[in-house]
């Protein structure tokens, strides 16, 4: 089963709960966990564990071949991006805006345009005990998350075969990335805190997933800070409620030196462990 | 030698844009003939991605070799500029052209970083 | 006129909490959330819109259906799985479409357009202190480029010009992509705020790799600095090494969370504790403009 886990901010303890989660099912069952935030991936900073593959991920982009080219400028035409530039007689690509349609490479006249692989950024596979995690980081000046993402999951389902549960620990926010990371998921939990940047950044989140058509379910970090208008709000959008974790300095402790909460926390425990049986009692789960 | 500012506005006394891929105006001005002309950058704020480059295609039509700007191009336009052996000048932001085409003549700016 | 722009990397490291105290304490200000996916900032300035605008950005393919043949070249050259078809007509599926033109160029038929897309909108509001808030809402799945973000930015310019004032204070986007890109551009000085865990430190480092392409002169707040004394004296050695202004450590305190529940900014729910802090906060910060 692939369980997304998402919020319409950041900070709101997402990437803390995927990693815990992931780290308690794989107790008993195996699992795997994808850190698909690529821009600013950190669930890797929580898992001491032993690196089994290392991958540069690439995605094509056309390459000037200087010689077959007429500089007939067509290729600057067709391009919606801003991508290919004539400055006199050079045709200069940037791949950094290319989306690899391959209109400019399959339509240029002199087939002066092949595509070529390009780095889009650093994928790793990590394995501890039943726990397959994997984290993909975005190269820097390389602007689109979608591709690295898609590719990410694409590797998880070939080399990360018969888990009980992929976990995906999304990125932050409703644009184009957090869908691509949620869009093949069979289930969404949205992580929240019970203030009103929580409430109206939950309310983004949750038009997001309807959108996509995704079953939900919230959790709520720190509770006993802010109000009731979260909790208010999942009931009358009949949302369920799955986790409700304390607001405890001891765990923004532990969290800013890189340590797991729920081995050192027991409130943070029992929570985590209703989680996960909420997961089991799921509808296609054998 | 032809000189590009980034500007807000068309004259001598227009202020330099900081900015550089989506400057409001390009301003040129021609040393051997004393000219200016400028061209209108402001369709720029429609343009998604690749702000800079298409800034950049601008400065290559007009056949400058010496770009002066405030806070300096961003990566995938200074790519572009450093393929065009452009000089670029930073710090002149806020100054007006006339102010900043000075600080130009005297060594008062700083060489801009042409790679990104 | 000057403008600085708040960043912080990660998300929930209290950056618009800073944002709404700074928005209380500086004078003769315009604020402008560039925060477009996941605005924030209103909640506590509680705007009172006076303009919108709807925002069009990025093209998505249509066929119609009348025209079309059938043919199937479309689907064959599309590279993101955006068409399908059902009884020989064929359709574009909106969320994956990329709008880049190629099954338009290939059409025997001409059966494609490519409209551009309503996705989102840009408002001008009074705010319940004295200044104005520019700010922005993204719609769901939008491509979220720096095109939103310039034109907040653009139109924050408008305002601060048109009505005198001195600064323009800017709520920047999270992460490291186009969009806090376009909330650097033009900024006077950058306010870095971050927070004393692995993760704070290692998304300051991958926002500084960014901004420092701009030589933009900065600052830094380290928000909850008694939480972790020793990242927190990781993060001031990188604010040396890398010529980082370190302006102020702010405590670990449930008044960050008080404040916004209630709606409001810290100097105004505990003036004793914010309102000097703040104040001197922002003394350090026009220092640096000079």
């Amino acid at each position: 089963m692939k369980i997304a886990i998402a919020s319409g901010k950041g900070g709101t303890g997402k990437t803390t709960l995927a990693v815990n989660l992931a780290l308690r099912a794989a107790e008993t069952m195996p699992v795997a966990l994808l850190d698909l935030d690529v821009e600013e991936p950190n669930g890797g900073i929580f898992i001491q564990a032993e690196i089994v593959e290392q991958r540069t991920m690439h995605r094509l982009v056309p390459e000037w071949d200087e010689t077959s080219c007429t500089l007939c400028g067509k290729c600057v035409d067709i391009c919606r991006f801003n991508t290919i530039l004539k400055l006199g007689k050079k045709i200069i690509v940037m791949p950094e805006l290319c989306h690899s349609c391959h209109a400019c490479s399959e339509l240029c006249p002199a087939g002066a345009l092949p595509m070529r692989e390009k780095v889009l950024g650093k994928l790793r596979h990590y394995r501890l005990g039943k726990l397959d995690f994997v984290e993909s980081k975005l190269e820097i000046g390389v602007e689109m998350a979608s591709p690295l993402i898609g590719q990410t999951i694409g590797y998880a389902k070939s080399r990360c075969p018969g888990k009980s549960y992929v976990f995906h620990d999304c990125p932050p926010g409703t644009s184009c990335a957090v869908m691509d990371a949620t869009k093949d998921a069979d289930f969404v939990i949205l992580v929240t805190e019970p203030t009103p940047f929580g409430l109206h950044d939950l309310g983004l989140a949750v038009e997001t997933m309807r959108h996509l058509g995704k079953p939900m379910a919230v959790v709520i970090n720190r509770m006993g800070i802010g109000n009731d208008d979260v909790l208010r709000y999942c009931e009358s959008e009949r949302l369920p409620v799955w986790g409700k974790f304390p607001n405890r300095r001891e765990i923004a402790e532990h969290y800013s030196r890189g340590e797991l909460i729920y081995p050192q926390v027991e409130a943070f425990r029992r929570e985590l462990d209703s989680i996960l049986q909420q997961l089991e009692s799921l509808p296609g789960q054998p | 030698m032809k000189i590009a500012f980034t500007t807000n506005g068309t004259d001598w006394d227009a202020r330099i844009d900081p900015r550089f891929g989506r400057t409001d105006y390009l301003l040129f001005y021609d040393e051997e003939n004393k000219t200016m002309s400028s061209v209108d950058n402001r369709e720029i704020i429609n343009v998604e991605h690749g702000a800079g480059p298409r800034t950049a295609q601008k400065i290559f039509d007009n056949g400058a070799q010496v770009l002066i700007t405030g806070n300096g191009p961003g990566g995938n336009a200074a790519r572009i500029l450093d393929q065009m052996e452009l000089k670029i000048y930073v710090g002149a932001g806020g100054m007006t052209v006339r102010e900043a085409y000075n600080a130009y003549l005297n060594n008062q700016l700083k060489q801009g970083v042409n790679n990104a | 006129m000057k403008e600085i722009v708040i960043i912080s990397g990660k998300g929930g490291t209290g950056k618009t909490s800073v944002a709404a105290a700074l928005a209380y304490t500086v004078p003769r200000v315009v604020m402008a959330d560039c925060d477009v996916d996941a605005a924030d900032l209103h909640l506590i300035l509680k705007p009172v819109v006076r303009s919108s605008e709807d925002f069009y950005s990025g093209v998505r393919a249509e066929i119609d259906a009348q025209s079309c043949v059938g043919c199937g070249k479309c689907e064959e050259i599309c590279r993101f799985a955006a068409i399908s078809h059902e009884s020989g007509k064929f359709s574009v599926d909106k969320l994956d479409c990329e709008g880049c033109g190629y099954c338009q160029l290939i059409c025997p038929a001409k059966a494609v357009s490519l409209p551009e897309q309503k996705v989102g909108q840009c408002f001008i509001s009074d705010t319940r202190f004295a200044c104005r808030l520019i700010h922005a809402k993204l719609g769901i799945g939008a491509d979220n480029s720096g095109k939103l973000v310039a034109k907040v930015k653009k139109e924050a310019r408008q305002e601060a010009t048109r009505t005198g004032m001195d600064y323009i204070l800017v709520d920047g986007s999270p992460g490291i992509g186009c969009p806090v890109i376009s909330s650097l551009s033009g900024a006077d000085f950058v306010l870095l705020v971050t927070e004393p865990t692995l993760s704070g430190l290692n998304d300051l480092n991958r926002v500084w790799q960014l901004t420092a392409r701009f030589r933009i002169p900065a600052g830094c707040i380290i928000n909850k600095a008694d939480l972790n004394p020793q990242v927190t004296a990781q993060i001031k050695d990188f604010l040396i090494q890398q010529g980082i202004r370190h302006l102020d450590d702010l405590p670990y305190d449930e008044d960050f969370s008080q404040a916004i529940t209630l709606g409001k900014c810290l100097p105004e729910i505990n003036p004793g504790k914010w309102k000097t802090r703040f104040a001197n906060l922002w003394q350090g910060i026009t220092k640096e403009l000079k």
